[in-house]
């Protein structure tokens, strides 16, 4: 008896330790919006911000997995070696091109509205980019991997329903089939990029 | 000819209706999936995309530039009025699908915004509470029936298309767009061809200007600017011809599973 009450509040006192530390997908986008928002409204050259927003993104954004997810059906055909290298070279092609990319905007206002668990896995957060004088109001639902609730990661940005994961997957697929499959081809293209 | 064109495409619409009775949405979904639409003749397509590069960078970009300077409510006007011009495809292609309480809602949209909001400058319809307009085309009715993308292809100045989306816009030019009926092809009195022509690069530069920063960026950050485009194209076709601002599948989980158990 007294040993099932004491299983019963460790259980208890178990489940309030882990839901502390979980983190809901929809405040974890909501403060890395936020973060970045900050760091692009600073008084901070471009070249100091590109490197702030790595540093989020190398937080945040599951890179490993999106290289190898955008690699598709090539990834079966690399050796340990080939994959390291691609690894590394995704890695800083992905933090190069997503920092440049963000940088361009000035203080963005990112609200997160809603979110759709589909499964334990994943939750789609939906969000929007509020209008300016320069655009229009943009959608942005972000994929989060939650099966580590204290550590999610962003898995993929569906923009006006269009999935940059999905686009860059396609990118490769056509660098790669345009030079009959060669890997190293896809490797110098990503070497340029992060060098330029 | 032109009669005989258009009974074909009946004819055609009709077949395929039947043929596909039982479509749902899966099977559009599977026929309209960028990755199944094949590229047949790329090294033509990319050609042409770099010729349209050439001229976006000689006259739609320098137009949009400017353009993108004028006055926000002169631009949002022109923006509207585009819209409101179009509504001469949508409501048609409403009913092609099937959706006749949309192409009512489109029909006050038109009457309202060209009456009351002056020649659709102003979108009265919106604020009065009409749902918010979505642009219905050929090439999607046509797929709705069931009938595949085929190829895709570039078009010289027009752009990313696929054989279906292409046959939907000859429609257009054969009696399927009312806009170009009473400018171009009947002499009326009141409109020339001039305003039809007028619209489309107006229509484009809009476009442009809209996502400017967006296809620049795309551009600069892009490894294969081509490819890119394709994708975001016809990611976006699949998403107009289901009507849907659902999530479609945007990626495949077995390929994680694969990822996450090495």
């Amino acid at each position: 008896m007294k040993y099932n009450k004491f299983v019963f509040i460790l259980l208890i006192y178990l489940s309030i330790f882990m839901n502390a530390y979980s983190i809901e997908p929809e405040i974890f986008v909501q403060s890395t919006v936020n973060r970045a928002s900050k760091v692009l409204s600073q008084d901070l050259t471009k070249e100091k911000k590109i490197e702030k927003l790595k540093i989020i993104a190398e937080e945040t954004v599951d890179i490993r997995g999106i290289g190898f997810y955008t690699l598709g059906g090539a990834r079966k055909n690399l050796n340990d070696v080939d994959k390291k290298k691609y690894a590394k070279l995704f890695k800083k092609y992905f933090l190069k091109s997503f920092s440049s990319r963000l940088a361009e905007y000035t203080n963005p206002e990112i609200d997160v509205q809603n979110k759709k668990i589909l499964n334990e896995n994943y939750t789609i957060v939906n969000s929007v980019l509020k209008e300016t004088n320069e655009r229009p109001e943009i959608k942005i639902d972000w994929r989060i991997y939650t099966k580590n609730p204290k550590n999610p990661l962003i898995r993929d940005l569906i923009i006006e329903g269009l999935s940059l994961a999905r686009t860059q997957k396609e990118e490769f697929a056509s660098i790669l089939s345009s030079n009959n499959g060669d890997i190293n081809s896809l490797f110098k293209t990503l070497e340029n990029f992060s060098k330029n | 000819m032109l009669k005989r064109f258009v009974i074909i495409i009946f004819t055609t619409l009709a077949l395929s209706s039947n043929v596909v009775a039982g479509t749902d949405g899966e099977l559009i979904l599977k026929k309209n999936k960028p990755s199944e639409i094949k590229d047949c003749s790329e090294k033509f397509n990319r050609a042409t995309f770099a010729f349209n590069q050439v001229l976006d960078g000689a006259i739609f970009k320098p137009v949009a530039t400017v353009y993108r300077k004028l006055p926000s409510p002169l631009r949002s006007g022109v923006g509207n009025s585009i819209d409101n011009l179009s509504n001469l495809i949508t409501i048609p292609n409403n009913i092609l699908q099937g959706d006749f309480a949309k192409a009512g809602v489109n029909t006050g949209r038109l009457v309202l915004n060209t009456t009351v909001g002056i020649f659709g400058i102003f979108d009265v319809a919106q604020q009065l509470g009409l749902d918010e307009y979505e642009k219905e085309d050929f090439g999607q009715s046509f797929a709705r029936h069931g009938i595949g993308p085929g190829c895709y292809i570039v078009l010289p100045v027009l752009g990313p298309s696929t054989v279906r989306d292409t046959i939907g816009s000859v429609v257009n030019f054969t009696g399927g767009d009312a806009w170009y009926n009473i400018t171009v092809k009947n002499d009326t009195q009141y409109f020339s061809e001039i305003d039809y022509y007028s619209s489309k690069v107006t229509s484009g530069v809009d476009f442009r200007a809209k996502n400017f920063n967006a296809i620049e960026n795309l551009e600069k950050n892009s490894l294969d600017f081509y490819a890119s485009v394709k994708s975001l194209y016809l990611q976006d076709r699949q998403q107009k011809i289901l009507n849907t601002k659902k999530i479609i599948e945007t990626q495949d989980d077995s390929d994680w599973e694969e990822i996450e158990n090495k």
